[in-house]
């Protein structure tokens, strides 16, 4: 049932939550070995757009993910798989990585929750293009409207991996897969189900990189993240799925914990529907609820992984918004944005930034931002700039999007 | 509508013009906000009512959780085509409007909530989920109350897409939104009871599996009771073809509207115990094109 939702584990609604396996698909690589490799040391991986023509544009480049020729060996039927397009492809790729890892095994009831800010938008593109030069004709139309829609993605998943249960997929913009984990965490920890399957995914398209370009958001460059002359950010696109399961479910099967997710904090700035309030009050309270919910102070938190998206509102606002959270601390707070190495990959930012958080909680690193100029003097915190090992226990993920979602996780290092 | 080199229009039964313009469209956010967002604002509203000042004088915690499928099509078709046109002059007004919680932004910035929402984007039964992950934030104490909306809005692309599965089917838009809250006490209109899983049309689970096993997850329903359900959908019908009691179909009157529809059989549902034609009403959803999933509502007195 969905309603009563069914109480497991822990009564109190206090479960533990923690991550068994993780899958990856960014420009950086396929898999989390390449991308830990390509976080670590701060590579970026932009390149010029061959996706789409982008000769009209001020931007010319992005950050574009190579795929393999053949997908991982699933369920899915070879008639399916022919009819799967970039977003559908690395979905499937990062929740096989992710699914393998976790060593889960087909079940009848596991809910899908996960983010995305247009699906397979390619696909609607191909069809309005079609319906307009071609309007009496339906070859292959009805693929490309089926395929468009996100909940195809979540269907294909169960398909692939055999099972069923709810498929949930959340659109709040660039927060969008902050959220998806957020709520599969909240789902667990209330003992609503014991394990979870979530993520997200977006991949380039032609109307998305036309309408940040409309907006002046593009830089021609690659992205600086807090730099004091930022102009823009750069997209990317990928998937990041997570298996998360309750604590006392993952120690029932022995399975090999990644790490653990204690807090979520997640608010709407009503200020603009673009442009966040100049005083990150929003940010600030997501932050601050995500650490209430964790039941720590910003002190305890070693790294904070922020949206850092590069644009000049931006950056400003989530500066104030980290410099009035961490308070006094803020001076020994180390902070990056991985985005200057991935690009802003949308609805999957949250996803691939909380594998970016716990790589590095596992690996004892940060990641740095090696692209960056001259920092904001706004940043009352300090900018991960190089390659560094450190030992760090606790580590905090920003998510912030169009529509004013806002989103902060927290991740603690496991054991 | 007119659909672009057709001579015949499509038929489509879009949401009527207002007799007078509300109010709420002085708001600067809803100046340009798109047809949908001015639905779910308006339906909104009216689920909130007097909850309307409470909610923006910051005295009720709200959610807000907006389900669509085909969401803010109409501008997504417009900036495209723009964009096909020539990029550099593509409008950077219209862009923002294509995201999928465009709404649910308009929305929550009207009534000043700066607490938790989310957009769902899913087939008829999203509307439902949506009710589920309310009750949840209810349950938890995340929220005082929360506002599910369903919405949809016309456009000739959906319209068109729709016919290369179901010919007969006539496109629908508009919103509808319930006000849930935990013991709400005297001022309810109805008690939701149970939601059923969703069932998800997979490989291994036909429609008319999952709309069986749908029904078979709702608490076995009295003749006496109303059954809120689609129009002519196989699956359906075979899963409730021993039902005597009453139905009703808004997709019969108002088109499909995907999420929105769903969202009118709860509001269906819940005004027909307030208006006591009936004390329980059952909802089902065989959506479109994810999954099948129920809900019983009960006249709050009939509750225990």
């Amino acid at each position: 049932m969905l309603f009563p939702a069914p109480k497991n584990s822990d009564p109190t609604g206090a479960n533990r939550v923690v991550v068994t396996g993780a899958g990856i698909v960014t420009a950086l690589g396929i898999g989390w070995q390449k991308n830990a490799e390509g976080f670590r040391a701060g590579r970026n991986a932009f390149r010029p757009v061959t996706l789409f023509d982008v000769s009209r544009q001020r931007s010319k480049i992005a950050a574009e993910v190579d795929l393999p020729a053949e997908l991982p060996t699933t369920k899915l039927s070879p008639n399916s798989i022919c009819r799967l397009n970039r977003a559908s492809k690395m979905l499937l790729i990062a929740a096989h990585e992710a699914w393998t890892q976790a060593g889960w095994n087909a079940v009848e009831n596991l809910p899908v929750v996960i983010g995305t800010t247009s699906g397979e938008m390619a696909f609607g593109e191909n069809y309005l293009q079609q319906a307009v030069r071609f309007p009496y004709s339906k070859k292959a139309q009805p693929t490309r409207v089926v395929h468009y829609q996100a909940q195809q993605q979540g269907l294909d998943l169960c398909n692939a991996f055999d099972f069923s249960g709810p498929v949930t997929i959340v659109s709040n913009a660039c927060a969008s897969g902050a959220n998806a984990i957020g709520h599969a965490f909240e789902t667990l920890r209330g003992g609503h189900a014991e394990k979870i399957l979530t993520g997200g995914y977006d991949s380039l398209c032609q109307l998305t990189f036309a309408g940040f370009d409309s907006l002046q958001a593009l830089s021609p460059t690659p992205c600086r993240p807090f730099d004091a002359q930022r102009d823009g950010l750069t997209l990317g696109e990928g998937a990041a799925i997570l298996t998360l399961e309750t604590l006392e479910h993952a120690r029932k099967r022995n399975a090999e914990v990644l790490g653990e997710i204690t807090g979520y904090g997640a608010t709407t700035d009503t200020h603009h529907l673009t442009q966040p309030h100049p005083e990150g009050k929003a940010a600030f309270t997501a932050m601050t609820s995500a650490c209430a919910c964790a039941k720590i102070s910003p002190e305890q938190i070693h790294y904070v992984n922020a949206h850092g998206t590069a644009t000049p509102h931006n950056d400003a606002t989530e500066s104030v918004a980290i410099n009035r959270w961490a308070t006094d601390y803020a001076k020994n707070l180390p902070v990056s944005s991985t985005k200057s190495c991935s690009g802003h990959l949308l609805g999957a930012a949250g996803a691939v930034e909380a594998v970016a958080c716990l790589m590095a909680l596992r690996g004892q690193w940060l990641p740095p931002q090696t692209s960056l100029h001259k920092i904001d003097p706004a940043c009352n915190f300090e900018i991960v700039r190089q390659p560094v090992d450190k030992k760090i226990g606790t580590a905090l993920s920003n998510s912030f999007g169009f529509g004013g979602a806002n989103a902060s996780l927290i991740f603690r290092r496991w054991p | 509508m007119v659909r672009p080199g057709w001579k015949k229009p499509l038929h489509v039964r879009p949401v009527p013009e207002p007799v007078s313009r509300p109010v709420f469209f002085d708001h600067p956010r809803l100046r340009r906000a798109n047809l949908i967002a001015q639905f779910t604002v308006a339906a909104a509203l009216e689920a909130l009512g007097k909850n309307v000042s409470l909610v923006q004088g910051g005295r009720i915690r709200l959610g807000i959780i907006v389900g669509v499928m085909a969401g803010g099509v109409n501008y997504s078709r417009r900036f495209y085509e723009e964009v096909l046109q020539n990029p550099r002059t593509a409008s950077p007004i219209i862009f923002p409007e294509t995201v999928f919680n465009a709404p649910a932004s308009h929305l929550a910035a009207f009534l000043g909530s700066e607490m938790i929402s989310y957009t769902l984007v899913g087939d008829d039964g999203t509307f439902l989920q949506g009710v589920a992950i309310a009750a949840q934030w209810l349950t938890d104490g995340k929220v005082d109350a929360c506002l599910v909306i369903g919405a949809e809005e016309t456009d000739w692309i959906v319209a068109d897409a729709m016919k290369l599965f179901r010919r007969k089917t006539i496109h629908g838009a508009g919103a509808g939104a319930i006000l849930l809250k935990k013991d709400s006490g005297s001022g309810a209109i109805a008690e939701l009871t149970v939601i059923t899983d969703s069932f998800p049309f997979t490989q291994s689970q036909s429609r008319f599996e999952t709309a069986r096993r749908m029904r078979a997850h709702l608490p076995s329903c009295a003749p006496n009771e109303l059954l809120c359900c689609g129009e002519q959908d196989a699956a359906e019908n075979a899963a409730w073809k021993d039902w005597a009691g009453a139905r009703l179909a808004p997709k019969a009157i108002l088109g499909e509207a995907f999420v929105a529809f769903a969202a009118w059989q709860c509001v269906a549902a819940c005004e027909s115990i307030r208006q006591s034609e009936f004390t329980a009403a059952n909802i089902s959803v065989v959506g479109v094109n994810q999954q099948a999933v129920g809900a019983r509502f009960l006249a709050c007195a009939d509750a225990s």
